[in-house]
């Protein structure tokens, strides 16, 4: 029978291994029964107190219980919206006013937080409503009516008029993601993943649907441990984890620091990589370090549900060469188009479109802004058929292989995260003191700078911003001009901005 | 120290270096901080600080890393 719902995963994982581990971290782990325990209890409370296909946010720490929250929200038909612990309370305000949530569910940890905020719904707390009673005729009444086009998530980016953009996910989707993914990376049941982004992007599918496929396992490694590469690499080994899928500058992290002359991965047989370009440097030493292991470069924006394209690395590359991101899993297109919405000649450059099933449904309740990057397919004026616009530019190389070369707008890639430089730009100009404000990202040395003009000082400004940002977001220089520079026809010159917060740095040799 | 003081002032101009002993434990400086930390420091000491010394005692006050920085300029 066809699969429509995602929980299946569980389902049918739960009854051949109750009591293999699933998830772990430094707090404890839980077996795919307790999983399975906890998600039907709290979906049969949400149920019980009238929440139906609504969003519910899961506002807890990045532990085992938080997953088992997701799935509970999906056995109730309403869906997840994560939230994290170390997000601004301004941006968190801003999501909550937009979003209204039936329910917000915490931890202890979040509790108090959760308490002080508006437009939360219901609060509950994890412990309390992962015990309950389980009603299974109401869970199964919820599964009948339930359609694979009903949403999972909704995962927040970063948006350019500064307010975030909720992107809704669903269960056809994220199976033909998962589908994909498992056969192009063989995973299996002996698969230990070590995992190492926030669950509130949708790149912690990558991990946690496997494992629930599977019966698989994933340890949801201490953030902390990102900053002591020698303990994270004894981490790895430690836990026998044997298949990573980071972000580029988690990897980086560890060969550039020289971590491998002291210590090497035991267990690792599969890299997968995303949301970056990996410095081929880099890129060297890791695979030097692992001989025997397999490079997978992963592509793909929210909007398409996690990755679509993939590129196994499987010949040597020089450092002024670009890994390609290859093609896309099955099941997907890709299209290039140019600025008349025509395919460019064999090797031209495009705007990167995709076409398929993957497509989400667009950022929740904005409509306007959905049908801006979801377009009937130009090549087609026939019947409907949606692509998704990335605002990527690729081309194929002389092997037919997709390479990203660079990006149409102000969005810019930062230790894994996407960031529109425009949100940046009008969380500054909201500041009373700030006149205008231009904000410049130097990808060499992965270094933002902000420059504004105003009577307020940087050092004033700094605080004022880390109320308002994520921190991924905060800029690392803060340069008042006296004057915005403008070009000819009165946009703020960026160009000679970037050149001069380049200039202002002594060239690094990275 | 007033140089290394210096460094770690240019990524969070709000916190008193001087003062703060949590810097690892207690969230202020993440890995890209200690990523540009190290290579500052290479830049401005010719100290290649290894990565097996990347280790919340070394990075949690600025002191610690002064004495650190000094102790591998030792060797």
């Amino acid at each position: 029978m066809m699969q429509t719902n995602i929980l299946e995963y569980l389902e049918q994982t739960v009854r051949r291994l109750p009591d293999k581990t699933a998830f772990s971290s430094e707090d404890g782990s839980m077996t795919f029964l307790e999983v399975y325990d906890g998600a039907c209890a709290i979906g049969s409370r949400l149920l019980r107190d009238g929440h139906y296909k609504k969003p519910v946010v899961v506002f807890m720490k990045k532990r085992p219980e938080t997953i088992t929250a997701f799935l509970g929200v999906l056995y109730s038909g309403c869906f997840y919206v994560p939230l994290d612990d170390e997000m601004p309370r301004y941006r968190i305000e801003l999501i909550l006013k937009e979003l209204r949530p039936a329910a917000c569910i915490c931890d202890e940890a979040t509790l108090n937080t959760a308490r002080g905020l508006d437009n939360t719904g219901t609060v509950y707390v994890y412990g309390d409503i992962a015990v309950g009673e389980i009603d299974l005729r109401a869970l199964e009444d919820v599964r009948l009516r339930q359609i694979d086009t009903d949403l999972i998530y909704i995962v927040f980016t970063s948006g350019s008029t500064g307010k975030p953009k909720g992107v809704t996910g669903c269960h056809r989707a994220v199976i033909d993601y998962i589908e994909n993914l498992c056969d192009v990376l063989k995973f299996d049941e002996d698969t230990v993943f070590g995992s190492q982004t926030p669950l509130y992007f949708d790149a912690c599918l990558k991990e946690i649907m496997p494992t629930l496929k599977y019966g698989a396992s994933t340890h949801l490694i201490p953030r902390k441990l990102f900053m002591m590469p020698v303990k994270l690499v004894e981490y790895l080994n430690e836990r026998r984890i044997n298949t990573l899928c980071w972000v580029v500058s988690a990897l980086t992290f560890i060969s550039s620091l020289r971590t491998f002359e002291k210590i090497k991965p035991k267990y690792l047989r599969t890299i997968a990589f995303a949301s970056e370009v990996f410095p081929i440097r880099q890129l060297n030493i890791w695979r030097k370090a692992l001989p025997d292991a397999r490079f997978i470069n992963l592509y793909g924006p929210t909007e398409t549900t996690g990755i679509c394209c993939y590129y196994e690395v499987d010949r040597d590359f020089s450092e002024d060469e670009m890994l390609p991101v290859g093609r896309p899993f099955k099941n997907t297109d890709i299209i290039l188009l140019d600025d008349n919405g025509r395919v460019p000649p064999k090797g031209g450059m495009g705007e990167i479109c995709i076409r398929g099933t993957r497509l989400t449904h667009g950022y929740y309740g904005d409509i306007e802004r959905t049908d801006e990057a979801f377009v009937q397919n130009p090549l087609n004026d026939k019947y409907r058929e949606l692509i998704y616009r990335t605002g990527d530019i690729g081309r194929y190389n002389e092997r037919g292989e997709l390479v990203f070369l660079s990006r149409k707008d102000y969005q810019i890639k930062h230790m894994g995260h996407r960031i529109e430089l425009g949100e940046i730009e009008s969380a500054a100009s909201a500041h009373g003191g700030v006149n205008s404000a231009c904000s410049v990202f130097d990808a060499e040395r992965n270094k933002l700078t902000l420059f504004y003009t105003g009577d307020v000082t940087a050092s004033e400004l700094l605080p004022y911003l880390k109320e308002k940002l994520p921190r991924y977001m905060l800029p690392h220089t803060i340069t008042p001009l006296d004057t915005m520079p403008y070009t000819p026809n009165g946009k703020i010159d960026r160009k000679l901005l970037a050149s001069q917060a380049a200039e202002s740095l002594p060239a690094r040799d990275k | 120290m007033d140089k290394l003081i210096a460094i770690l002032k240019d990524l969070h101009p709000d916190v008193d270096f001087a003062a703060a002993t949590d810097l690892i434990d207690g969230g202020v400086l993440d890995s890209f901080d200690v990523v540009t930390i190290v290579a500052e420091v290479d830049d401005a000491f010719g100290v290649e600080i290894p990565a097996e010394e990347l280790i919340p005692e070394n990075f949690n006050s600025a002191e610690a890393l002064c004495a650190l920085i000094e102790r591998l300029s030792d060797d």
